[in-house]
């Protein structure tokens, strides 16, 4: 964890002391300096923290460089299931911080963070696509890489590599019925 | 199958056609030459100018990171030549910087320069297919000729040190799949010496014709604030005045000091900066690029260091070499242990995220290993696609045909957008 990174950690503390951030790098590295830093956020607080890290004169993360989703399913020593993964980056600071929040099934919902980072608008609509996680406030949050009608979400690891057959179901239709 | 909600098909936020409206509704792509592949854009138009803008994509969508948690960690770099077609070296090395990331590997130095030299020759070739497409787009045929040219001679050379000039998969774990031959560095210093020249000719066709500036001045803007805030990297960013190249900021390979580990230093080079934020601005970027490029690639192709391409196998993370193979019982072991399904890779548990700056932009890739041959999950940062979210914002209030040069220069690849 570089100086800068733990300075971070530390303002997140102080502003938040109810929540066990719980920071840790993402994988242990012989040099400190490489390490990427991750902490973990419960949804009903991450626009909270979120609003915080983007505009705190110590934080200043102005763009959200990342945002992606992990299903954990069957994964060694996993307590919960997804984990929505947000990749930010400072520019004036050259630094970043992996923020995790951990949602489960049957609903999985956390709240989006369109209002604070325009980029996220489509990142969020592919991970809705993909692992079916629902962000609400999400001002458009349609499928963006399958189509409407499509049922699964793709990238779940229970959803098999060669699909369920769903390109057999089309209709077909025939001169005639067109 | 888990249960879980699903909504009903939403209509489209985009509703065409209100009446009482003479606002009409064109349906731009997805198979039209301007768009080069295949992206479709809804146009809401109140005659000719943009009101509003619906993109729909995902039409070549095909589950690259579903493959990706298949696939080991050799065999996935087939899929990312696949990504980002116009320039493959770049994502043939970002995919295996990420993975050199998470095995904690470092390179031979001979690895290292090699792998310098040709991401900065498919920086050239992504670049000068952006300018003349970019200048076609607009009715300049010429320019986009004499980039495509040089293209042609960019695939010879890496024809010449790999045997493919489209599907590259050049990179492997810790090294490459081959070393070069004598000639190379000739060639490529050869090449290098008749480029300026094109880029004399190109600018000399645009950079003050009246007809390209009058099309490309002020269209498709973007200010610096939005940039960072739309996620935008690469040449866009960096035509709107956001200072940040990863190979600067999170230096990489030969663009970081100390890379062979005996104190050589990095490479100079500047990272070119407009301020307009418009598309005039993002081809001047483009092209100074070009010219950085040429100058890294200057700097290197005369001392690239002797000795092995691939990391020494002791810890059997990497191939070894053909010739151990086919000679030395070793060697064919190793492979063997290398190839079986039930063996193969063994990556420590963790996750990890390497990018590096492409042509388009950072690409990244987050990789979570559970230990396995084939990761966990393969998670891609594509610039297309982050970039891309924009374009509304980019071409409301002009013409079609405003949008037609908004797009050129944005350099959409739609097999990476949708990936």
């Amino acid at each position: 964890m570089t100086d800068s990174t733990h300075s971070v950690i530390q303002r997140l503390g102080e502003r938040f002391g109810d929540i066990d951030f719980a920071a840790a790098p993402l994988m242990a590295r012989d040099n400190p300096a490489d390490e990427q830093v991750c902490v973990r956020v419960p949804a009903d607080q991450l626009l909270d923290v979120m609003q915080f890290l983007r505009t705190d004169e110590a934080c200043m993360f102005e763009q959200l460089c990342d945002l992606t989703c992990v299903d954990y399913l069957n994964f060694p020593d996993a307590t919960d299931r997804f984990a929505v993964i947000y990749s930010l980056l400072s520019l004036t600071r050259n630094d970043r911080l992996w923020l995790k929040c951990w949602v489960n099934d049957p609903d999985p919902e956390v709240p989006s963070v369109v209002g604070i980072w325009k980029g996220a608008e489509w990142q969020e609509r592919e991970v809705w696509d993909m692992f079916g996680i629902r962000f609400s406030g999400h001002p458009d949050l349609r499928r963006i890489l399958t189509w409407e009608a499509f049922k699964a979400h793709p990238l779940r690891k229970d959803y098999p590599l060669r699909g369920r057959g769903e390109r057999e179901d089309y209709p077909v239709i025939t001169r005639e019925s067109a | 199958m888990t249960a879980h909600t699903h909504e009903p098909p939403q209509p489209s936020t985009f509703a065409p056609e209100e009446p009482g409206s003479d606002h009409w509704v064109l349906n731009f792509g997805p198979q039209h030459p301007a768009t080069h592949t295949t992206l479709r854009l809804v146009l809401e138009l109140d005659g000719e100018r943009i009101v509003a803008c619906t993109p729909h994509i995902g039409y070549l969508h095909s589950g690259f990171e579903k493959l990706g948690e298949d696939l080991n960690y050799n065999q996935y770099v087939v899929v990312t030549d696949r990504m980002n077609y116009i320039s493959p070296m770049a994502n043939n090395i970002a995919w295996h910087h990420a993975c050199e990331k998470l095995f904690g590997i470092t390179l031979t130095k001979r690895c290292i320069v090699l792998r310098t030299i040709i991401a900065e020759l498919a920086r050239i070739q992504d670049h000068l297919l952006c300018v003349g497409t970019a200048a076609l787009d607009l009715g300049a045929f010429t320019a986009f000729l004499y980039g495509f040219a040089e293209r042609e001679t960019i695939y010879d050379l890496f024809e010449e040190i790999c045997g493919a000039r489209f599907t590259t998969s050049y990179t492997r774990v810790g090294g490459l799949s081959m070393d070069m031959n004598d000639e190379w560095p000739a060639h490529v210093k050869a090449f290098c010496k008749q480029l300026p020249a094109v880029f004399v000719d190109i600018e000399k066709l645009l950079t003050r014709n009246r007809i390209f500036v009058e099309r490309t001045k002020g269209i498709g803007f973007i200010d610096h604030d939005d940039a960072i805030n739309w996620s935008l990297t690469g040449p866009l960013a960096r035509a709107s005045g956001v200072k940040r190249d990863l190979r600067k900021d999170e230096p990489y390979l030969c663009y970081a000091d100390n890379w062979d580990g005996a104190g050589a230093s990095a490479v100079t080079f500047k990272v070119p900066i407009a301020y307009g934020g418009d598309v005039l601005s993002r081809y001047q970027v483009r092209l100074q690029e070009m010219r950085e490029s040429l100058d890294i690639i200057a700097q290197l192709i005369d001392n690239i260091p002797s000795g092995p391409i691939d990391v020494l196998p002791q810890d059997k993370q990497t191939l070894p070499d053909k010739r151990e193979i086919h000679f030395s019982i070793e060697g064919l072991i190793h492979h063997f242990e290398q190839i079986m399904t039930n063996r193969g890779f063994t990556p420590p548990i963790g996750e990890s995220y390497g990018a590096t700056e492409t042509a388009n932009g950072e690409l990244g890739f987050y990789l979570v290993s559970d230990g396995e041959n084939a990761p966990y999950r393969a998670r891609c940062r594509p610039p297309s696609f982050i970039n891309y979210q924009c374009f509304p914002q980019l071409v409301v209030g002009h013409q079609i045909s405003d949008l037609v040069a908004a797009l050129g220069s944005m350099n959409i690849i739609a097999a990476e957008l949708d990936r």
